[in-house]
Order: structure tokens, then C-alpha cells, then sequence
């Protein structure tokens, strides 16, 4: 079960002709795929496009209904392997996942798939994580377009342009034999509109009929000398037919009139330039510019003639590409150069080489192109400002960062607690982390892990340690990028290798970090896909012995003691703690709902709480530096003799567990104190407590007899 | 509510003016995607075309993340959005948390010429200032001085606060607040309209919403920056007890009373504290330490002696096993941990304590003679530790546990008598010994006083706050004889409370060394 369910929204994916979808741009391009008669769909989950695959999941019934496939695939190699369907059967394919880093997972498959050459349409959908908010190294799918001859698409930001550019991506696909990228950032994959619907369109040919009639054929087999042939097609017919077809379907759009000046923008940055331009009074709310705007909402490949016809009688050009290295601008000089134009072509150096293209950057950049190239446009308050605005004081170093973190109650809180007491024990190891959230782990209190090399690559990272020395070396791993890719790159590799490292695998059930969608071995019941594989079991099957499967992380003691067996035994070959306990984000989603009702239907129900004593606590934050729970903070007491603030816990506690387990195995502190509310108690437990409650109540008052008391009357 | 009226708007195509631009800045948890749906469906239902754009990511895990609306009257040309806020364009920044108010002032989303600011005073702690040993909670206040200056319009209360007591969560007041403020062009009714059309809680959103509502409109609605719940003073609560014990009371507090009023400010709750710790005799003994250092005080100010007064007064009531079985065996502790649970008589609450003894632990509970000789012998210490050593969970709620914890609160009777006691007695003596030995130079005695607050947690915790005590006041000695003597202690103070390991104190000791 993911995080976000879409079954209400995906009832909007039946509107038909004459209708109007209202809603968020990954719906729109669910709405657009059945609306273009797609075959077959997949891909993995990974911010920006989480909520396509979520989307998909929801949409199973509709999909069903429509004969088309859908797979969760197992990584996006899988995912991309998949559009091998289109190569010989007339059938449009899509798949989905982030980029660059699920491109570069996937790159193997799209780059036979490209070289193989399309029948059907082949779509890949690629969540361009770039910028705030990303959660990646920043780079750029684009060069793998370039390098493989994939077409890439990059829309205007809207939800008409976006519908409409996967229509003209299958097109094109299937005019030119070649597999299409449609790029989608990340504000546009979660950009709310409205748009106008049409039908759904059932398959031309169903990838269930196409297994009644096979085809294969060796020319599109990726062996010389068929290879050679491929590599000739891509320039010779397939990259003409597609500039064709670009400029016959006016893919790319110009707006404005004719000027002395124009702007070259990547579809995807239309909304941000021309934002720009309205602060700056050229152009308004409609987008009518006064600037001319040539919009390429296909980046590669470029029309030449179609930018040399824009180009045409303008003195200076500015290229407007998010991201480095500047392939677009770098193309465009060249064309330039080689049809002996004059016009001065600016981009880098206005803006800035890397980076993302803010509003305040693209105001900026703009505002300095302009000043240079035609400062007649610009308003007079723009050419000379008038400043005289009041001067904020600098908040800089008084705002604390806020990194992402664990939230309350998660069960891997207490792996890491547990890790910093060994190494509190043992001395600091040497330790690679993967993908996920586990390497929130990475960050304060904890500081657990210095790399992370990919997912599913967290013990293969550890590679050359394998060998051993004076202490071993670690690796944390998620369950998702154990099922990723973590059980050949990571665990075959350590076994083979006869690793004699440990590796950690943080089985929170779900492949949490991307929005908690299933995997093999999720706990639920999922009717359309195998879960409740064992990990362990996986593992074994390698051939790895040493396996400690731990069903309750949050027994900070028995993750300590089992950690430390594993740095110590003298067993060789690799050591692998599961540790297994289920994301309280997903958890509490399950349960607390059931939790509720149980209590209105007056049932007996248990709630814990912890809290912490203020009294007790004497302010020293080491719980803290042990957990970083978002529900534990702390407090300042109006007591003039207490300097430090107190720990406190708020009422968002979901009573997990780990502050108890924590004071314990750290020996911390008595403050800490669980609360069990039991809601619709049993007659007798009422009694019980209140009998309890009379006598503590006489020791209570004879100990007041005795002496003074401060305290607020109860 | 700050009005910048003064400011010039900035010069703009008329036909932009149609344009609102809204931004959320919350902390991932705390609702803002709702908050977000909630404006958008009230904008499109009212005539307006919209667009909310998010960044779903990492960041949605506890970090700061940022929501955008923008929205416009329908017209039969679709506007052209920008999918992310810029700075110095934005008309309304709502902010869920006090930090995240002043993180979009950095950003330059709230700008004098245009923005509403509508923001909530409470904190979300940030793991950098909840980790110190310190006080690293950033300063609200300074925030709030610049939201002042910043915001065209400053809206602002303890949002959060508000939104939990009406059962519901911080995006519903924030809701309200949005519809007090008339940023926007649309009636009460609509907001409320939007809400309901949500379906799911939208009773307790609506209670919450009106709460918002109400507290933005009222001027007085603000709380006291980075306060949290209001917590009664400890000196204003009076004593209760047996007529002879009041009567021994009073005779305290009127010594207390005879103090200079810088001291007394300490003194009183520091007496209470110290007879709540043990008993009568031990408060006039703290009073007679604290008289004691006011003699040899020639500072205008008694600023030394209201030190000691506070210090002297943790140092006595120091942190044993009697004291913490003491204050979880009091009835006030079970009536506030009822009301925090929200406990009535129809339900039923089990207590659990967790308890981690050590030898250290139990050996201080013994007579200090034997209690000296044990300690100083390995082998026993470990047999000790061998049988005590060990989490233990009590239900205090139950009688076995309560029985036990209010026995072991019982042993205040002895107290006095024990190893603990005398190890904490000839501490305290060689502190304030160490500090007064500075005399006259007041400030660096001062200073010295002040040191005691490195002492505090328990076992390991405590252990190291002791170790860092003993290097503060190692690396004090190097530099008594220097004029700015006072100002290095401070300074040493400060560094080892700044991290766990003391890595800051080692830098500045070897500064201090390095000069000595």
C-alpha cells in the first residue's frame, strides 16, 4: 500500500470527449497515456514521478479494462527492458521513472532499445529531479538523449501542453523508429490545472493478442553487423525524419513579434521566462510577450532551419537551459557558426552554468540580458531603480538548517541508536550506506555513513574492505534497494568475494522512502504481487550463512548485541543483520484509523505515550543526540534555577518505544516514563485500579503528613 | 500587525495586478499539502483560476518544504503561472512554524512594498538545537524583529496551539488566519465551504479554523514568542504542610527575606528547592552557605552571591536514586501525567518506569564509610554491578513497584549519612572554595560559580559533565591572574557546552594554554 492512495482521483481517468479533468500534472499524463491507446505501462518509483507509479497502481481496474499491462518493475532496467515489446510489435509502450539516476540504472537497456529501433511508439517518462527539493546528485538526463539518439521532449509546464506532447511523443515515435524521453521536472509533475479530455483509446493491438502471433526479426538484434547498420540509421533516416516531423507538427512554438532580440527557451522554463518578463512589464498575465520566444518543447534533436528562420534579422539571442553542461546553447552556436551569422548568442554568463533556474535567477538573467542587448524595452524604474527599501536584518545564523529526517516513531531510529552505542563501544567503522531513508542516518544526531554510491549498492560500496582488517567494515541497505538491486550487485558480490564484512539490511516492509509502495518481501497482502518473500531467505539461496533476522528493531539492546556478535564472531564469510520492523508512517496510517473506530465501538484498546519527567531531566539532550524524534523536543521551564531546556514529548508520540529502550541501554536517565491509556477497560481492570489507586493514595497522604510540600494541589 | 503603508507598492503592469501569489512553508508532517488543496479548491470554487505547484520529495520526511499557489479571476484566456515563488514576489508567505517564518524572510518571499505574513509563533526544534548539552534553541524573538520589518503585514500566534486544542492539526488555524487576514478576495463562508467539501475531519478542522480565525483578528492574539504551555512559577506556589513545619518555614523564608533582593530573587526558590530535596534543617543549611558567601560579597550588585544562591542550591539538591524514587511516587506527578494523557474516569492508565541502577548508584545509598570502602575496591564493585546492573522496567501504576519507589523515597532519613552525600558535600565545599579563593576579583568568581551548571545528567552523561567541570576550572586556573580572567571562563563555559565530547572545550583549552 503506498503512502498516497489515488483511487478517488483516478475515477477522473474515465472522463471522456467533452470533459474537463481538473488535478496534478502525473494524472494528466496517466489520463494522456489511455487517451493515446497505450499498450502497456511500468516503470520505479522515485521522486518526482512516485505518484505516477502510485497513480498506475490505483488505476489497475481501468487499465484491466482497457487491455493494458501494467508492471511494477523490479528497477528501471527492468523497467526500461520492458519497451523491448515495441521493438517488433506495432504497440505503444511507457514506462516511468526518475531522473538522471534512473536513467543511468536503466541506461544498459535504453541504449540496445535505441539501437534497436521502435515499431510501436516507446515512451519513456523521465522525472527530471533537479533542483529544491531533489534529492540526488544533480546532473542532466539530457546528455543520455544525446548519446543514445532518444528524442526529448521537455513541454511547456501546463497541463494542455503536457497531455499534448505525449500524443506527440508516440507519434513521433513511430514516424521516426525511434524510443522518445519526456522530460517532466519536478514542480511540473505535481503542477495542478485543468485541461479537456477525450476518450480512451483501447490498444491497436493488445501485448496479450501479441503473444498469439509472435514476430521476430534478426535485423533489429544488436550484433554486428546489424549494430553498424543501427548506427547508420540513427543519423541518416532516423535524425532527418525527426526534424522533419518536428517542424510539419509545429512541436516547437514561437511567440511574439518580430524584435531585435529573442529568446531560446527549453519548454519546461517557458512559465519562469515569461514570469520574468511580466516583472520586468514585457510581456502579461496571458503570455503575450513583447520579446520574441522561440520554445523548444523538443530539446533534442534541434531544427536548425527552423532556429535560423527565428534568428533571422534578430542582433542578439538568449538561450535559456537549466542545468550544465550547456549542450543546447554549445548546439546552437554551431549552427550559428556554420551559417555565418552575426547574431551574438548569449546564455551562460547572463545566467548562471549550474544550478536551479529560480524565479529570482531567471528575473536576474533576463533583466541583465535585456540591460545589455535591447535596454530600450526595459522600464525606466528597471534601468535605474530607485532603492530605498528598509533593511531586513540578516536571519542567516540565527535559522537553523532542517534537513529531512526520521519521522516520529521510525522503527529505524533504534538500529541507529543501537549502532552509535557500538561504536561508542568498539570505535568508529568504516561504513557505506545505499539509498533510502535510512540515510537520514547519515546526517546529526547520529552521523552514521560517509558515502552512498547508489541504490541497492551500499555493500558493494564496501568492496575493497571486503578483505578485512583490524575492524570491519559495514553497510547499510534498505529493503528497497535490496530488491532494487542490492541482492546481485550487493550481496552476490560480498559472497562471492568472501566478504568478511557485516551488512545491515533495514527492512522497514516498504519501499518507504519513495512513498511506501510494495515489495517482495512487504508483509501485506497484495492481490496482484508476490510479497512475503523472506529477505533472509534470498540471502541463504546466495549462499550467506550468517543471518540474523531481528522482527523488532526497536529492542535497541538485542540490535546492539547482535551488531556487536557480528563485528566480533570469528565465523568467516559475510555477516548480515535483517532488521526488520514496519514504517510508522505507513503503520499508523493502517492502524490508527481501525484505532479510532475500535474506541467508538468501545472496545478495549492500549495507547502508548511516552513523557519525560522535567523534574527528573536535568537538560543534558543525550536522548536527543540517541534519537532525533521529531514528537521529542525540549522545553523551557519558567524556573529561575534551571539554565538548560528540559526534554519533552509531545502529544504527536506514537508510544514506539525507543526513548524507554534508549534510557535503558544507554543507562541515560530515570525521566523517561511510558503511559498506557486503556481505553473501554474491563469492569475488573477499573477495579483493580481503583483499589490500586486507594492505597497509593493513603501512602500519598501520610507522607504529606509528615512534611512540606511545594506542589500544585492535585 | 505591522502596516508599511509608507512604501510605495512596486511599479507593475496593471494587467499583473490580477495575479495573487501565495506561498506555504511548513515543516513535512505538518499538513501543508492540505492547507495547499484547501486555498485551490476555495480559489476555483469562487470565480478564480489556480495553480498549486509542491515539491514532493525527501524533503516531505520532517525537512522544510515549500508549497505555491497562484490564482487569478477566470478569464477566457488560461494565464501563464510560474511554478515556483521568487523573491520579492510574493503577496502572502504563510509559515507554520517561527523558524520557517524567518527561513522565508532569508529567501526574500516576505518584502515591506507587498507581503503578508501570516505566521505561527511556536517551534518545531531543529535536531542542530535540540542536540547541544547547551541552550542552542535559535532566538525567536530575533525573528520576529525582522518579521516586523519585513512584512507589509505581520499576522501571527501560536497557530499550532490553537489547532491542537480543538483536537485538529496547525493547517486548519493557519486556514483561518488566511481568511481573518483578508489577503484574499473571498468571504468567511467560502473558506469554511472548502474546508467541508474536504469530507474527512472537517468538523474538528472547522473548530480549528475559526480558533485561527478569531486569534488573527484579535490584535492581543499573540502569544509570548517561543513560549510553550504556560507553566506555573515555581516560587509562587505556597507551602502546605503540619503547623510545626510551616512554622519552621517561615522562620527561612523570613532569612530569605532579610536578603538583598538580587539574592532573594534565587534564595526563595533555591530554599524550596533544597527542603523539598530533604528537609528543614537542610534548607537553613543552604541558607547559611548562601549568608556565608554575601559576607565576603563588596560587589554593588550581589551579582556573586545570587549566583551562588542558585548554584549552591542545585548543587545540594543533586540527582540520587531517594529523590528521583521520591518525585515519581507524588500524587502531582500522577494527576499531571493523567491530564497530559487526557485520562478520565472511563479509562485506565498503566505507568512504566525505566530504570537502568549501577553500582555507583547503589553504592551511594550506603552509609559513606562503607560506602567509601566498596567503591574503592574493583572486585566488589563488580559483583555489585554484576547483581544490579540491569534495565528494569516498573509499573508504577502497580503496588509492588509504587511500594518500592516509595520505600526507596523513604531513605531521605538517610541520607545525609550516605556515600553519595559526603562525595556530593566535598564537592560542593571544594567548588565554592575554588571560586571564592578568586576573591576580590568578583567577576571571575562569579564566573567560577556559574561552572556548576557543566554537572548535570546521570551515569555516563554525568560522569563526562564532571570531567569537563574539572578541565573548565583546570584551564580557569591557568588564566586567574589575567584582567579578562572572567570573560576566558565564560568563554570555556560556553565551549563545553557546545558538544557532546567536548571537542569545542578542547579547542579553547588549548587557546587558553596556549597564551598561559
Amino acid at each position: 500500500m503506498a503512502e498516497r492512495s489515488f483511487k478517488a482521483e483516478v475515477e477522473h481517468l474515465r472522463l471522456g470527449d467533452g470533459g474537463t479533468f481538473t488535478g496534478e500534472g502525473i494524472l494528466a499524463l496517466t489520463k494522456a497515456l489511455l487517451e493515446n491507446g497505450v499498450g502497456y505501462v511500468g516503470g520505479y518509483q522515485g521522486a518526482p514521478i512516485s505518484h505516477l507509479m502510485d497513480v498506475l497502481a490505483d488505476a489497475q481496474d481501468l487499465l484491466g479494462e482497457l487491455g493494458v499491462r501494467y508492471e511494477a518493475n523490479a528497477n528501471e532496467a527492468a523497467a526500461a527492458a520492458m519497451l523491448a515489446a515495441s521493438v517488433h510489435y506495432p504497440i505503444r509502450g511507457a514506462v516511468t521513472f526518475k531522473g538522471p539516476v534512473g536513467v543511468n540504472v536503466a541506461s544498459d537497456a535504453l541504449a540496445n532499445l535505441a539501437s534497436s529501433g521502435v515499431t510501436g511508439g516507446a515512451l519513456v517518462i523521465v522525472g527530471e529531479d533537479y533542483g529544491e527539493g531533489s534529492s540526488i546528485m544533480q546532473e542532466r538526463s539530457h546528455a543520455f538523449a544525446m548519446k543514445s539518439q532518444f528524442w526529448l521532449l521537455d513541454p511547456r509546464p501546463n497541463l494542455p501542453s503536457i497531455v499534448k506532447a505525449v500524443g506527440d511523443s508516440f507519434a513521433l515515435s513511430e514516424a521516426t523508429n525511434t524510443p522518445v524521453m519526456l522530460m517532466v521536472r519536478i514542480r511540473s509533475c505535481h503542477v495542478t490545472g485543468q485541461f479537456a479530455t477525450r476518450d480512451n483509446q483501447r490498444p491497436k493491438l493488445s501485448v496479450k493478442d501479441a503473444l498469439s502471433a509472435p514476430r521476430s526479426d534478426f535485423n533489429r538484434v544488436v550484433l554486428p553487423p546489424m549494430s553498424y547498420v543501427h548506427e547508420q540509421d540513427k543519423i541518416k533516416n532516423r535524425w532527418p525524419a525527426a526534424q522533419a516531423f518536428i517542424k510539419a507538427h509545429g512541436l516547437n512554438e514561437v511567440f511574439g513579434p518580430d524584435a531585435k532580440v529573442g529568446i531560446v527557451v527549453q519548454g519546461g522554463m517557458y512559465n519562469g521566462t515569461i514570469r520574468a518578463l511580466q516583472r520586468l512589464g514585457l510581456a502579461d498575465i496571458f503570455g503575450e510577450t513583447q520579446v520574441p520566444l522561440y520554445v523548444l518543447n523538443v530539446t533534442y534533436p534541434l531544427v536548425p532551419d527552423e532556429f535560423l528562420a527565428f534568428a533571422a534579422g534578430k542582433d542578439h539571442l538568449l538561450v535559456i537551459e537549466e542545468g550544465q553542461p550547456e549542450f543546447i546553447e554549445q548546439a546552437l552556436g554551431a549552427i550559428l557558426y556554420r551559417a555565418e551569422a552575426h547574431v551574438k548568442l548569449h546564455g551562460k554568463g547572463a545566467f548562471p552554468m549550474a544550478g536551479e533556474y529560480t524565479g529570482t535567477v531567471m528575473f536576474q538573467g533576463i533583466e541583465a540580458f535585456l540591460k545589455t542587448a535591447a535596454p530600450g524595452m526595459l522600464p525606466a524604474v528597471v534601468r535605474a531603480p530607485n532603492a530605498d527599501k528598509p533593511q531586513i536584518p540578516d536571519l542567516s545564523k540565527t535559522v537553523p538548517i532542517r534537513p529531512p529526517g526520521f519521522c516520529t516513531g521510525c522503527p529505524e531510529r533504534p538500529i541507529f541508536a543501537a549502532m552509535k552505542l557500538v561504536e561508542q563501544e568498539l570505535g568508529k567503522h568504516q561504513i557505506a550506506a545505499d539509498i533510502g531513508c535510512h540515510l537520514f542516518a547519515s546526517l546529526p544526531p547520529f552521523e552514521i555513513g560517509g558515502a552512498t554510491m547508489g541504490y541497492g549498492l551500499g555493500p558493494a560500496a564496501n568492496g575493497a574492505f571486503d578483505g578485512g582488517g583490524a575492524r570491519r567494515p559495514i553497510a547499510i541497505i534498505g529493503d528497497g534497494g535490496f530488491w532494487h538491486n542490492g541482492l546481485s550487485s550487493s550481496f552476490t558480490n560480498m559472497a562471492f568475494n568472501k566478504s568478511d564484512g557485516v551488512a545491515i539490511v533495514v527492512d522497514n516492509y516498504y519501499s518507504a522512502a519513495t512513498g511506501g509502495q510494495d515489495n517482495m518481501s512487504s508483509r501485506a497482502d497484495n492481490t496482484t504481487k508476490s510479497t512475503k518473500n523472506p529477505i533472509s531467505k534470498a540471502l541463504k539461496g546466495v549462499g550467506i550463512d550468517w543471518v540474523r533476522q531481528i522482527d523488532h528493531t526497536y529492542d535497541v539492546g538485542k540490535m546492539r548485541d547482535t551488531l556487536r556478535e557480528a563485528l566480533t564472531t570469528n565465523t568467516p564469510g559475510p555477516k548480515v543483520i535483517v532488521a526488520s520492523s514496519e514504517c510508522m508512517l505507513n503503520k499508523q496510517r493502517r492502524e490508527k484509523p481501525l484505532r479510532v473506530a475500535a474506541i467508538k465501538a468501545g472496545r478495549r484498546v492500549e495507547a502508548p505515550r511516552f513523557g519525560v519527567d522535567e523534574d527528573i531531566c536535568t537538560g543534558d539532550h543525550a536522548c536527543i543526540r540517541l534519537s532525533g524524534c521529531p514528537s521529542l523536543s525540549l522545553k523551557r521551564l519558567d524556573d529561575p534555577l534551571r539554565d538548560d531546556p528540559v526534554a519533552s514529548i509531545d502529544q504527536s508520540c506514537v508510544g514506539c518505544g525507543n526513548c524507554g529502550e534508549v534510557a535503558d541501554a544507554a543507562i541515560l536517565c530515570p525521566s523517561f516514563y511510558r503511559a498506557d491509556v486503556v481505553h473501554n477497560p474491563r469492569a475488573w481492570e477499573q477495579r483493580l485500579s481503583a483499589f490500586r489507586l486507594r492505597i497509593i493514595g493513603r501512602l500519598q497522604a501520610r507522607r504529606a503528613a509528615r512534611r512540606l510540600s511545594f506542589e500544585v494541589a492535585p | 500587525m505591522t502596516l508599511h503603508a509608507a512604501l510605495p507598492p512596486l511599479p507593475q503592469d496593471p494587467r499583473l495586478g490580477g495575479i495573487i501569489k501565495l506561498a506555504v512553508l511548513a515543516v513535512g508532517g505538518q499538513g501543508g499539502g492540505v492547507l495547499t488543496s484547501w486555498i485551490e479548491d476555495l480559489a476555483r470554487g469562487n470565480g478564480y483560476a489556480a495553480q498549486a505547484t509542491s515539491v514532493a520529495g525527501v524533503a516531505q520526511r520532517t525537512g522544510a518544504t515549500i508549497y505555491y499557489v497562484e490564482m487569478c479571476p477566470v478569464s477566457p484566456r488560461p494565464p501563464v503561472f510560474a511554478l515556483m515563488p521568487a523573491a520579492g514576489d510574493v503577496d502572502i508567505m504563510i509559515t507554520s512554524e517561527m523558524m520557517e517564518a524567518g527561513r522565508s524572510i532569508i529567501r526574500g518571499f516576505v518584502t515591506p512594498d507587498r507581503t503578508t505574513l501570516i505566521t505561527s509563533t511556536h517551534r518545531a526544534l531543529a535536531v542542530s538545537e535540540k542536540m547541544m548539552p547547551g541552550d542552542g534553541i535559535a532566538s525567536s524573538a530575533e525573528v520576529m524583529a525582522a518579521a516586523e520589518i519585513a512584512a507589509r503585514r505581520l499576522i501571527s500566534a501560536d497557530f499550532d496551539a490553537l489547532a491542537i486544542a480543538q483536537g485538529s492539526v496547525i493547517s486548519a488555524s493557519l486556514f483561518g488566519a488566511l481568511a481573518a487576514s483578508g489577503a484574499l478576495p473571498f468571504p468567511v463562508q467560502a473558506f469554511e465551504a472548502a474546508i467541508m467539501a474536504g469530507g474527512k475531519g472537517a468538523e474538528a478542522s472547522l473548530r480549528a479554523f475559526r480558533a485561527g480565525f478569531e486569534a488573527a483578528q484579535s490584535p492581543v492574539g499573540q502569544s509570548p514568542v517561543g513560549q510553550t504551555a504556560p507553566i506555573v512559577p515555581a516560587a509562587a506556589i505556597a507551602a502546605r504542610g503540619p503547623a510545626h513545619l510551616m512554622a519552621q518555614w517561615q522562620t527561612l523564608t523570613a532569612r530569605v527575606l532579610r536578603l538583598p533582593a538580587q539574592v532573594a530573587a534565587f534564595a526563595r526558590p533555591g530554599l524550596q528547592k533544597v527542603v523539598d530535596f530533604q528537609d528543614l534543617a537542610y534548607g537553613a543549611e543552604y541558607l547559611t552557605r548562601v549568608e556565608s558567601v554575601l559576607a565576603r560579597d563588596t560587589s554593588p550588585d550581589h551579582g556573586l552571591t545570587a549566583q551562588a544562591a542558585k548554584y549552591i542550591a542545585n548543587a545540594m539538591a543533586y540527582d540520587d536514586v531517594i529523590r528521583v524514587a521520591d518525585l515519581k511516587t507524588r500524587a502531582s506527578r500522577q494527576s499531571r501525567i493523567a491530564a497530559e494523557m487526557g485520562v478520565d474516569s472511563a479509562k485506565v492508565m498503566h505507568v512504566t518506569e525505566f530504570f537502568h541502577p549501577r553500582a555507583e548508584e547503589i553504592i551511594g545509598m550506603l552509609p559513606a564509610r562503607l560506602g567509601a570502602k566498596l567503591d574503592a575496591s574493583p572486585v566488589w564493585t563488580a559483583r555489585i554491578d554484576r547483581i544490579f546492573n540491569k534495565g528494569r522496567r516498573l509499573r508504577s501504576d502497580g503496588l509492588t513497584a509504587y511500594v518500592l519507589l516509595y520505600a526507596l523515597s523513604g531513605l531521605k532519613s538517610r541520607r545525609r549519612r550516605s556515600f553519595r552525600h559526603a562525595q556530593e558535600q566535598a564537592h560542593l565545599t571544594r567548588w565554592l572554595d575554588t571560586a571564592l579563593g578568586y576573591l576580590p576579583n568578583h567577576a571571575l568568581a562569579t564566573e567560577v560559580v556559574k561552572c556548576r551548571r557543566l554537572i548535570k545528567g546521570y551515569s555516563d552523561t554525568h560522569t563526562r559533565g564532571l570531567s569537563k567541570f574539572d578541565r573548565v576550572l583546570a584551564g580557569v586556573a591557568l588564566v586567574a591572574k589575567r584582567e579578562d580572567a572572567a570573560d576566558w571562563t565564560r568563554r570555556l563555559r560556553e565551549a563545553a557546552l557546545q558538544d557532546e565530547a567536548g571537542r569545542a572545550l578542547d579547542g579553547a583549552l588549548q587557546t587558553v594554554a596556549s597564551f598561559s
